[in-house]
C-alpha cells in the first residue's frame, strides 16, 4: 500500500515519500506546519486512502499520557463497593481503554492520529516513549501487557508551540509542511473547487499572497483559509472586476473575514488604506 | 553506509544519530522509495532532520557530500584491482602513517580486509538489494570514476580508523551545549513556586478522609493539579557588543521557554527605552510600547534582564542618549520604571564579573539595579533565580 494522495487532497513527493516511510516501517510521523497548511487532515486522507479506521487523539493542555493508555476509575469502585455492587470485584470494569489500547487491539490495522502534541505539558512526549517505540504497555491494575498485533500507522502533529525532546524525535519521521507556492496552490484550489474560473482564481491568489505579504499579521492566512474564502467569493457571485479593480485605498479585500482572522490585523490593514489615501488629499 | 554523510551532518550540527541512521537503512532495504536521487533526499530529510529550522542546513550538506554522484549513478560496478586499492591508500595516508602500519601489520593483511569489505559490498550490490545503488554511494560506482566519492565508501573506514588514536577525537565528546543548557535548566527550577489553579481534577486525598469524617457517608474532594506559577519576563539586549555572547543567551533562553511556561520576552539595544520589540527583523516596524509593556503584565511578573551594559554613560543619563533614535526620557528613568513596576527584577550581565569595574556604564547599571546585577555563569544564575524567588513587598 503506497500513498499517492487522494481525490481532495494534493500531496507533494516529499510528503508521499515521508508517508510511505512511516507507513511501511511503521515509525511515527510528525507533521509539522504552519496552522491550516493541512496537517491534521493528511491523518484522514492516509485513512481513507488506504481503507483503514482512523483513531483520534486529540491533545489538550490537560491531557495526560496515561489517559491515551488507560484510566482507572478508582472513584466509581469506591462508589460501588458502598453500594454493595456486584461488578466491584472484577478491576477490569473500572479499566477504561484510551485511544493508544485502542489502536493497539483495533481487529483491522488502524491510523491513530496523535493531534497538536505540542498542546500538552512538555513532558507528554517523554511519557510515551517506549509505547510508540515497542508499540506496548503494561496495565498495573490486571497485571497485563497490552502489545499492538500489528503496529498502527501514527501520525502526530505539533504546531510548535513547545520543543518536543530529542529521544522522541528520534523515533519518528519528520516532515515540514511547507506554505505551497502558487503551483501547488494551484492544485489544491483544482481538487476543491473543480470548474471554478482561471481568472477569479488568479486574481484572488494575487491577494492572498500579497495579504501574506503584509509584515506585522498576527495570523497570516493558510490554505484552509484561502479555501473558505474561495468558497465565499463564489458563494456570493462576487463579479470579477471587483477583485480587479484594486485600488490602494482600499486595501481591505472583499470578505476579508475569511482571510483575516484578528482585530488587530484588520486595524493594520485599515491603518494601510488610511496611510495609502493620504498622499492623495 | 553513507558514513561520511552522517559524519557531515553532525559537523553541521544536525545530530543525526545511529537510531535514525539505521531507520534510513531500514527504510531503503523495506523499498520505500524508487530508485530516484529525489526520493532518496526526500527519505534521507524525513529521517534525519527532525526541526524545520535545520532543513537548510542538511540541504546544503546533501548537496556537499552527494555532488557529482547521482549523474553516475546506476553505472555497473567495476572491478576494483588491487594496485588502484593501493594507490587509494597511499593518497590518502600520509608516508608517517604508511610506515606505522607496517609497524603493526602487515601491508598486504590491511589491503586484504580492505578488498574484502569492497567485494562484500559488491555481493550485495549484485543481490539486488537496492540500497546500494539507490544511495549512489557504493564504492564502486562513484570511485571508479570520481576519486571524491573514494571517502564514502569501505575506503574512508580505514582512512579513519588509523587516524582515530592520532586525533583523539573522543576527547573533546562531552556535548557542552546540551551540558550548558541542562544546567541552566536546573539552576532556574530554583524559580519554580508551586500553586493549584486551573480545572479540579485531582483526588483530594487527606480532604476526602476528612470530608467522610465529619459527614458520616463518602464525600469525595478534588483540587486542582500543582503547577508552576511563576511568571518570567525575560528582556535580551541585542546587537552591538552582545555580539560574542549570542551562543550563551541563546541557551538561556532556550532553556527558560522549556522551563517556564508563562515567559514573555522582548528585545532592546544597550539600554531599555520607550520601545522593545519580539522580532529582531522588524525591530523598527513592530515595536512594543514600554508603557504598554508595564501595564499588561502584572506586578508579579518576575523580570530577568540579559545584557552587557556596556555603552556610552550618556545612553544612560541623558535624554537623546540612544545610539539608534532620539528617546525623550533618560534610559535611567526607564529603568526606574522598570524596577519599581516589578519589584523582582536581576539583570543578568555575560561579561566576567572582573571586568565590570572598568566600565562606568555598568556601573550606572548595576546602582539603578540596586546592585542586583549578577554574572551570566551558572553561580551567578543560582543567586540571580535566589534573589527572584525571595518575598518581594510592594
Amino acid at each position: 500500500m503506497r500513498f499517492q494522495g487522494t481525490d481532495n487532497y494534493v500531496a507533494t513527493d516529499d510528503l508521499k515519500v515521508a508517508v510511505n516511510a512511516a507507513t511501511t516501517l511503521r515509525r511515527p510521523l510528525l507533521v509539522k506546519g504552519e496552522p491550516g497548511t493541512g496537517k491534521t487532515v493528511l491523518a484522514y486522507e492516509i485513512a481513507k486512502a488506504l481503507g483503514t479506521p482512523l483513531i483520534e487523539w486529540n491533545i489538550k493542555s490537560t491531557t495526560k499520557a496515561h489517559q491515551g493508555l488507560y484510566e482507572y476509575d478508582a472513584v466509581a469502585r469506591l462508589r460501588d463497593s458502598q453500594l454493595g455492587e456486584a461488578r466491584v470485584h472484577d478491576i477490569k470494569n473500572y479499566i477504561k481503554k484510551g485511544k493508544l489500547w485502542e489502536a493497539f487491539t483495533a481487529p483491522q490495522l488502524p491510523v491513530l492520529l496523535i493531534d497538536e502534541i505540542d498542546k500538552a505539558d512538555i513532558e507528554f512526549p517523554n511519557d510515551l516513549l517506549q509505547e510508540l517505540d515497542r508499540m506496548e504497555f503494561f496495565v498495573y491494575e490486571t497485571q497485563e501487557t497490552i502489545k499492538a498485533v500489528e503496529r498502527p500507522i501514527v501520525i502526530i502533529t505539533s504546531n510548535n508551540e513547545k520543543e518536543l525532546p530529542d529521544a522522541f524525535l528520534r523515533r519518528c519521521f519528520f516532515h515540514y509542511i511547507k506554505f505551497p507556492d502558487r503551483t501547488t496552490m494551484q492544485a489544491i484550489i483544482d481538487v476543491h473547487f473543480p470548474g471554478i474560473q482561471k481568472m477569479l482564481v488568479s486574481k484572488a491568489m494575487d491577494i492572498f499572497y500579497e495579504v501574506r505579504d503584509v509584515p506585522g499579521l498576527k495570523k497570516k492566512p493558510s490554505t484552509s483559509e484561502l479555501l473558505d474564502w474561495l468558497k465565499l467569493l463564489l458563494h456570493e457571485d462576487m463579479p470579477l472586476d471587483v477583485l480587479q479593480s484594486r485600488d490602494p485605498t482600499k486595501a481591505i479585500p472583499p470578505l476579508h473575514g475569511a482571510l483575516l482572522k484578528n482585530e488587530q490585523d484588520i486595524m493594520l490593514f485599515e491603518r494601510l488604506a488610511f496611510m495609502a489615501r493620504r498622499p492623495n488629499n | 553506509m553513507f558514513f561520511s554523510f552522517m559524519e557531515e551532518l553532525r559537523t553541521a550540527g544536525i545530530s543525526a544519530s545511529l537510531k535514525e541512521h539505521l531507520a534510513l537503512l531500514a527504510a531503503l532495504e523495506a523499498d520505500v522509495i524508487g530508485q530516484s536521487p529525489e526520493e532518496f533526499y526526500y527519505l534521507a530529510r524525513a529521517t534525519l532532520v527532525k526541526d524545520e529550522a535545520l532543513l537548510d542546513r542538511f540541504d546544503q550538506v546533501f548537496g556537499k557530500v552527494f555532488k557529482g554522484i547521482f549523474t553516475e549513478y546506476g553505472q555497473n560496478p567495476v572491478d576494483v584491482p588491487a594496485d588502484w586499492l593501493k594507490a587509494i591508500a597511499e593518497k590518502y595516508l600520509s608516508p608517517e602513517e604508511m610506515a606505522k602500519i607496517e609497524k603493526m601489520g602487515s601491508w598486504d593483511e590491511l589491503m586484504e580486509t580492505l578488498k574484502k569489505r569492497l567485494e562484500e559490498q559488491e555481493k550485495r550490490h549484485q543481490g539486488g538489494n537496492k540500497w546500494v545503488g539507490t544511495g549512489g554511494t557504493s564504492p564502486y560506482g562513484n570511485s571508479g570514476y570520481n576519486p571524491e566519492g573514494v571517502r564514502i565508501g569501505g575506503e574512508s573506514k580505514h582512512k579513519r580508523a588509523v587516524k582515530v588514536w592520532d586525533k583523539r577525537e573522543f576527547q573533546n565528546l562531552d556535548n557542552t551545549k546540551e551540558l550548558g543548557t541542562r544546567n541552566i535548566k536546573i539552576a532556574m527550577r530554583r524559580l519554580r513556586r508551586f500553586a493549584r489553579d486551573g480545572a479540579v481534577e485531582e483526588l483530594d486525598i487527606d480532604g476526602t478522609i476528612n470530608g467522610t469524617a465529619r459527614q458520616g457517608w463518602l464525600d469525595i474532594k478534588m483540587r486542582p493539579e500543582r503547577r508552576n506559577a511563576i511568571k518570567l519576563l525575560l528582556m535580551l539586549d541585542v546587537g552591538g557588543s552582545m555580539d560574542p555572547f549570542i551562543k550563551l543567551c541563546e541557551e538561556l533562553f532556550s532553556a527558560a521557554t522549556s522551563e517556564f511556561k508563562n515567559l514573555e520576552f522582548f528585545y532592546f539595544h544597550n539600554c531599555p527605552y520607550e520601545g522593545v520589540w519580539k522580532d529582531n527583523k522588524r525591530r523598527f516596524s513592530e515595536r512594543t510600547q514600554m508603557w504598554d509593556l508595564l501595564h499588561k503584565f502584572p506586578h508579579d511578573y518576575k523580570v530577568v534582564m540579559v545584557g552587557d551594559a556596556s555603552m556610552s554613560p550618556y545612553e544612560i543619563t541623558h535624554p537623546g542618549g540612544s545610539v539608534e533614535h532620539f528617546n525623550e526620557e533618560s534610559g535611567a528613568v526607564w529603568m526606574n520604571r522598570i524596577t519599581s513596576t516589578y519589584p523582582a527584577t536581576v539583570w543578568l550581565n555575560p561579561v566576567p564579573e572582573k571586568q565590570w569595574g572598568y566600565s562606568q556604564s555598568t556601573k550606572i547599571i548595576k546602582e539603578l539595579m540596586n546592585d542586583r546585577m549578577y554574572p551570566l555563569t551558572l553561580e551567578g544564575l543560582d543567586d540571580a533565580m535566589r534573589e527572584l524567588s525571595r518575598k518581594h513587598g510592594h
